[in-house]
């Protein structure tokens, strides 16, 4: 009804415009009239188990038998968790257990659902009804009503004249979120800057660089020509507290390639020893371990997202979504022959965050 | 028609004539005898050569380097524009670039794939023992660091740490830039897992002894065929290549189901 009303506006609003065409002007909405005319719903078809009573008792027992498939597989599920127990460390019991128990209790309901809607579907009382589709807008009585109510409801209570509670309630639907807030703070670093945290790493001038995971130290002639050794900073291995959130930190690659093949940047010819370098082994983008070093291209290839550096040229980025070359470790070599590091990192290692300049 | 039929019907010519099949078997037998004859021989004097790796295994391989290889890497062995030097390889990388196949290359390629050997183990012997003669390199490993039998946690560890990343945490492989890849180590054999930490074959890094001890090497070859004889307890791995195979499975066949059923109870009942 609504729609009929709507489209006698707009006739009337394309009439009094005076433009004296049919059809109103260009940019006004004019309703159509629906080309295709609805056919209606087609003609109720019975079912096969409505007109034969062989395939209807058919139906009937294919049901109740699948609900006493269940109630099998229900009862197989009991019978495989005592027949497969669990043995303590055998990982294969746990798959032959999990995988029968699973397999009845699987029985047990699909023969619940399937039974349930084949019922549905065949036995049941085949009606067809229509339902029609409220229009999504109350009629005006309604409307009136409900903004009076409002009304009432804000004179009754008093809300907009006792301002001190009105207030008050505010604030203390303000307040309530703030205890969530501090919890939350709590599980982040309490004493230290997280900003500061993020910028140092646990090398500092004279830390011997060892090999994950042992810790032992290693020296500058250990590494031939193609080596990549995996390396973390002498003394991790023994922290008590935060060893894998340092380790995040100051995991470092060590390669060794021809002097030649290296491009240095001339701040950083001092960085290296006789061809080996070491950088950090997380990845600018967002954290992943850098260490898919292919010693014949130099390259090193982040296996999250496909970032590229190239080690031979100061690391930079090559290809993929990182932006910054991954960090260089300042190593030399110490009386005794063993690489330490100059330095800590000169700039923090990993991806960017707010405070990182 | 009939005509076709007659000689297939009298029975009594068949005595006085061969079998069809015989001249064939005769041939085969005749090969079977001269080919057995022939690796007898061959067999037995490459085992005197190789009993004594003297002057003249290493010039049995000088030759053989010369016919297959010097192409590519020089008949010096000094390298050329489409091949690298190979003094001071060592004859674990002989052993394990031309006992697996990946050399004499096929084809230019992102990188020499694994396929089917070209030599006898006499042969690679023979070019393993020449091109070590060049200059000092890695040697063959000893046997008691391929007897699977070290410590498979530790392994797993040392796996982890220095080799998951590129071929993925049950050895699976995995894919590196422009077209090269790390190969799956299912089924690779412990001499050639020891020869390619050691030598850092292609793309690989080296993993030298003091890097990586014998004996930890030992245990990641215990950890890998650990993983071989032991099949995942969580049931068919799909390849252990992680969600790519796991979330390809799971789109076509679990939302597959969900749609065939989604289409059963809504159809409507015939």
């Amino acid at each position: 009804m609504a729609k009929d009303d709507n489209s006698g506006k707009d006739l009337a609003a394309a009439d009094s415009s005076g433009v004296g065409h049919e059809e109103a002007p260009a940019g006004t909405a004019v309703v159509v009239r629906d080309a295709v005319a609805n056919p209606g719903l087609p003609p109720h078809r019975l079912r096969v188990t409505d007109l034969d009573p062989s395939a209807e008792r058919r139906a009937e027992r294919t049901v109740y038998t699948l609900f006493y498939l269940s109630i099998v597989g229900s009862v197989f599920a009991i019978a495989a968790y005592m027949a497969f127990p669990i043995v303590p460390e055998d990982p294969g019991s746990v798959r032959t257990n999990n995988l029968f128990i699973g397999l009845g209790l699987t029985l047990a309901l699909m023969a619940i659902g399937i039974g349930a809607v084949h019922w549905g579907k065949a036995l049941m009382f085949d009606h067809e009804g229509i339902d029609e589709r409220h229009p999504v807008r109350g009629s005006d009585e309604t409307r009136s009503r409900s903004v009076e109510i409002f009304q009432e409801a804000g004179e009754e209570s008093g809300i907009g004249r006792r301002t001190l509670i009105r207030n008050s309630l505010i604030g203390a639907l303000i307040a309530f979120p703030l205890p969530a807030v501090v919890l939350f703070r709590g599980l982040g670093p309490q004493d230290d800057n997280p900003a500061a945290l993020l910028s140092h790493t646990m090398w500092k001038k004279g830390t011997r660089l060892a090999l994950d995971p042992t810790g032992t130290p290693i020296k500058a002639s250990d590494i031939t020509l193609g080596s990549a050794f995996h390396v973390i900073p002498e003394g991790l291995q023994d922290l008590e507290h935060g060893k894998l959130e340092e380790k995040a930190k100051a995991a470092v690659l060590l390669m060794r390639l021809k002097p030649e093949d290296l491009n240095e940047l001339p701040e950083r010819k001092s960085w290296s020893y006789d061809g080996i370098v070491a950088y950090s082994k997380i990845c600018t983008h967002v954290g992943c371990p850098v260490a898919l070093y292919e010693q014949q291209t130099h390259h090193l290839l982040c296996p999250c997202h496909q970032s590229q550096f190239d080690v031979s040229n100061h690391c930079e980025v090559i290809f993929g979504p990182a932006k910054r070359p991954l960090p260089q470790l300042p190593i030399a070599v110490d009386s005794e022959g063993y690489l330490i590091a100059q330095s800590d990192f000169t700039e923090p290692v990993g991806p960017s965050f707010w405070e990182r300049n | 028609m009939t005509t076709i039929k007659k000689p297939k019907s009298p029975g009594g010519r068949k005595a006085g004539r061969r079998h069809p099949l015989s001249s064939v078997a005769l041939i085969a037998i005749g090969l079977l005898f001269t080919g057995g004859a022939y690796a007898a021989f061959s067999t037995s004097t490459a085992s005197a050569e190789t009993s004594a790796t003297s002057q003249q295994t290493i010039g049995e391989g000088k030759k053989l380097f010369a016919a297959n290889c010097a192409t590519c890497h020089g008949l010096a062995a000094q390298g050329t524009g489409s091949g690298p030097s190979l003094i001071g390889v060592g004859a674990a990388s002989v052993d394990f670039q031309v006992g697996t196949g990946r050399m004499p290359l096929q084809m230019n390629g992102p990188q020499a794939e694994k396929k089917a050997v070209q030599f006898t183990d006499e042969q690679i012997a023979a070019l393993a023992a020449y091109v070590s003669s060049l200059a000092p390199g890695p040697g063959l490993p000893e046997a008691k660091l391929l007897d699977e039998k070290g410590d498979a946690a530790n392994g797993a560890e040392l796996f982890r740490i220095n080799c998951a990343m590129c071929h993925n945490v049950a050895g699976a492989g995995g894919a590196l830039t422009e077209g090269k890849y790390a190969p799956s180590l299912d089924g690779v054999t412990s001499k050639h897992i020891y020869e390619a930490m050691v030598t850092g074959p292609q793309s690989m890094p080296v993993f030298n002894d003091m890097n990586i001890t014998p004996e930890s090497k030992r245990d990641i070859i215990t950890y890998l065929k650990y993983l071989e004889n032991n099949p995942s307890p969580g049931g068919y791995a799909l390849g252990s290549l992680g969600p790519v195979s796991e979330g390809l499975f799971l789109w076509i066949f679990g939302l597959g189901a969900i749609v065939a059923l989604t289409v059963w109870i809504t159809a409507k009942s015939n």
